[in-house]
């Protein structure tokens, strides 16, 4: 196992923060977990892969098939990446560690945007690296088509570390698709994912990540932004499969001066799962703004939706939607929209709205003809529904499927 | 096939536990179309619900025959694609199921992409199918969207409630177009597959859609049956005072 090259500063402050307990969230103990794995071959040919693996991470949007449609792939399984690959040359696509070993300045962008010592998990990832995925898009670079990158837990009771960095350079625009998920067996496992994304001056990416863990895994993702001027952030984030705990608040800082954020969620939380999901960001540059969108159902399973929007700097602009519903079982949604404004001249503004389906809606559609699953059905679809824009049609196209394979289940 | 499209019988119906309607008695052959006139909150909305299905309206005593069947104890959906279609006077905001999606459901795959195409632009809506359904709608889009929901989903019997409140002048004109159309009102009578019954407060689209028999509704009761026009006239002269002697 390689080591990152990290500083002796971070390690100090990692320690420091070894045991400190995370904001939100139930506290996990992760002396329960194993920290180390095997080293797992490269592989040039995805088709070694085996049809359980290729199966869960199809539903995660990463094929492995037939890769036509991506610019670049990279897969990390346990601590290995097994495979990394880009079709474009101005696209960089490899391990953390082979990225920290190719670039010497690399090592300034660790820790920048997500706090080394914000909690045991960010700590953890600090002193257990486990590797990660590293992508770049060189300046005026543009994906033709989403880079995909899957990390995916084989090993039984393993506490999965990953630390990736994305770096958009001035003008880029880079679209990615990231899948997590496990082994399709009911084994606890943990991840424990730091994303740190740079996103220079001009420059746009999309980020779509789909999680389809076992129900006994536990998730801890930190992901931070930082954007610099007229830099585009869209983050699409969809989890419909079971979790055992799963709590995370991605925070954007949009540094520069109209930069544009915009995070959707669909959550779909079934018995026995517990899901604490926020989005925040900071609006520290003039005429920026923000959109969050979350669309949260729970089947039995407890949902915290979080969103948070902080302006300060003039004319920020941010919109903050939350909606919850609770479809059956008895689970519970807590929707917890905050804004802060730190001048005159911002418009903040939330809307939340946790409840059933309402009966007039479904006899209004039953009116029309539908049965009472069809019309319940349907409403359901529009619930999920979040108008996404700015994303290449293939992963459009990902998020609908995902979608409407959850819908099946559903009904 | 029977030529009476819809049969009412001695029909009672409480809602919440409080009698509504009392003793209502109709009968509408097929290719006509009937107005009910009457004051808010008198029952002619409760009759409507009643006859699409609701399950809030209960009936108490009392037959819905429609085309010669007994629907009284069938639910909605089962009563939609029996044949009976219905325009709500406020319908309710359905977020993320757009009006597209709510006119192609109404049809259930029995018209092309370019017949829907044509619904929407005969019915104005272009601008409104990617919208939520009624979400934000003005009056008369609320209408003209019921309207183009119905024309997909071909009812034997249409019915509806209010179709000029909340519409501009401009407006009113084409929900009389797009009603006659719905009601095959180019036909001659006997050709016409399609039956009405339509509630008015104001009875002004009386001066668009043609129909063959109004009554009055007070009090939960049909108290009047007759030439719609002639009521209607009564009532703008006179009021629903003069309606109320008849019941005195």
């Amino acid at each position: 196992m390689h080591s990152l090259d990290t500083s002796k500063e971070s390690k100090e402050k990692a320690r420091a923060a070894a045991a400190k307990k995370a904001r939100f969230g139930e506290d996990i103990e992760l002396a329960k977990y194993e920290h180390a794995a095997a080293e797992l071959p490269y592989q040039e040919d995805l088709s070694v892969i085996s049809g359980d693996a290729k199966s869960q991470m199809l539903q995660t949007g990463v094929v492995v098939d037939d890769t036509s449609q991506r610019s670049g792939t990279i897969i990390q399984m346990d601590h290995s990446v097994i495979h990394s690959i880009t079709k474009q040359d101005d696209i960089e696509v490899m391990s953390t560690m082979k990225a920290l070993e190719k670039y010497d300045w690399l090592a300034e962008y660790m820790w920048k945007a997500v706090a080394v010592d914000a909690d045991k998990y960010t700590a953890h990832v600090e002193l257990n690296p486990g590797n990660g995925y590293f992508i770049r898009a060189l300046p005026g670079s543009k994906t033709v088509y989403p880079v995909q990158a899957c990390l995916y837990i084989g090993k039984k009771n393993l506490a999965q570390s990953v630390h990736n960095i994305i770096i958009a350079e001035e003008g880029s625009e880079l679209h990615i698709i990231t899948g997590c998920t496990t082994a399709p067996r009911e084994e606890p496992a943990m991840h424990l994912g730091v994303s740190e994304f740079y996103i220079k001056k001009g420059a746009k990416i999309s980020f779509t990540m789909i999680h389809n863990w076992s129900p006994e895994t536990e998730v801890r993702p930190r992901t931070g932004v930082i954007m610099e001027e007229g830099g585009i952030y869209l983050s699409n984030y969809i989890i419909m499969k079971p979790v055992k705990s799963l709590q995370a608040n991605p925070i954007a800082r949009c540094n520069g001066n109209n930069t544009i954020t915009r995070f959707n969620s669909i959550v779909l939380c079934p018995p026995g799962s517990n899901m604490d999901l926020g989005s925040q960001v900071i609006l520290n540059g003039a005429g920026s703004r923000t959109e969050i969108i979350s669309r949260a159902i729970t089947t039995g399973g407890n949902i915290v939706a979080r969103g948070y929007i902080e302006g300060n700097a003039p004319d920020v602009k941010g919109h903050l939607e939350c909606r919850g519903l609770i479809l059956k079982g008895d689970g519970h949604i807590h929707a917890i929209p905050e804004l802060k404004g730190n001048l005159a001249g911002i418009d903040l503004s939330h809307e939340a709205a946790v409840g059933k389906i309402a009966e007039e809606e479904v006899e209004y559609l039953m009116m029309r003809g539908l049965t009472r699953d069809e019309a319940t059905a349907t409403i359901v679809r529009g619930f999920l529904r979040v108008e996404i824009e700015g994303l290449p049609p293939e992963l459009t196209a990902q998020i609908k499927q995902a979608v409407e394979t959850a819908e099946k289940d559903l009904m | 096939m029977s030529d009476t499209t819809l049969e009412i019988k001695d029909l009672s119906v409480e809602v919440e536990g409080r009698q509504i309607l009392h003793d209502i008695n109709l009968t509408i052959k097929t290719g006509e179309t009937h107005v009910l006139f009457g004051p808010n909150g008198n029952g002619k909305t409760t009759l409507l619900m009643t006859i699409m299905g609701s399950p809030k309206y209960r009936i108490t005593k009392g037959n819905i025959i429609l085309k010669g069947t007994d629907i009284t104890n069938l639910p909605m959906d089962e009563r939609a694609r029996m044949g009976i279609g219905m325009s709500m006077q406020r319908p309710p905001v359905v977020r993320g199921v757009k009006t597209r999606d709510m006119v192609t459901a109404c049809a259930r795959g029995r018209e092309s992409d370019d017949e829907l195409n044509s619904i929407f632009l005969s019915t104005n809506l272009n601008e409104l199918v990617d919208r939520d359904i009624n979400y934000g709608f003005s009056g008369g889009e609320i209408k003209r969207s019921e309207l183009a929901q119905l024309l997909a989903q071909k009812p034997d019997l249409v019915l509806l409630d209010e179709p000029e409140s909340g519409v501009d002048l401009v407006n009113i004109a084409l929900i009389g177009h797009l009603i006659n159309q719905l009601l095959q009102k180019k036909h001659p009578i006997r050709e016409r597959m399609r039956s009405g019954l339509i509630i008015t407060h104001t009875g002004h689209i009386l001066d668009y859609v043609d129909a063959r028999t109004g009554y009055v509704m007070l009090a939960g009761t049909i108290i009047c049956e007759g030439d719609p026009h002639e009521i209607l006239k009564t009532i703008v002269k006179k009021g629903y005072e003069e309606c109320r002697k008849c019941i005195a």
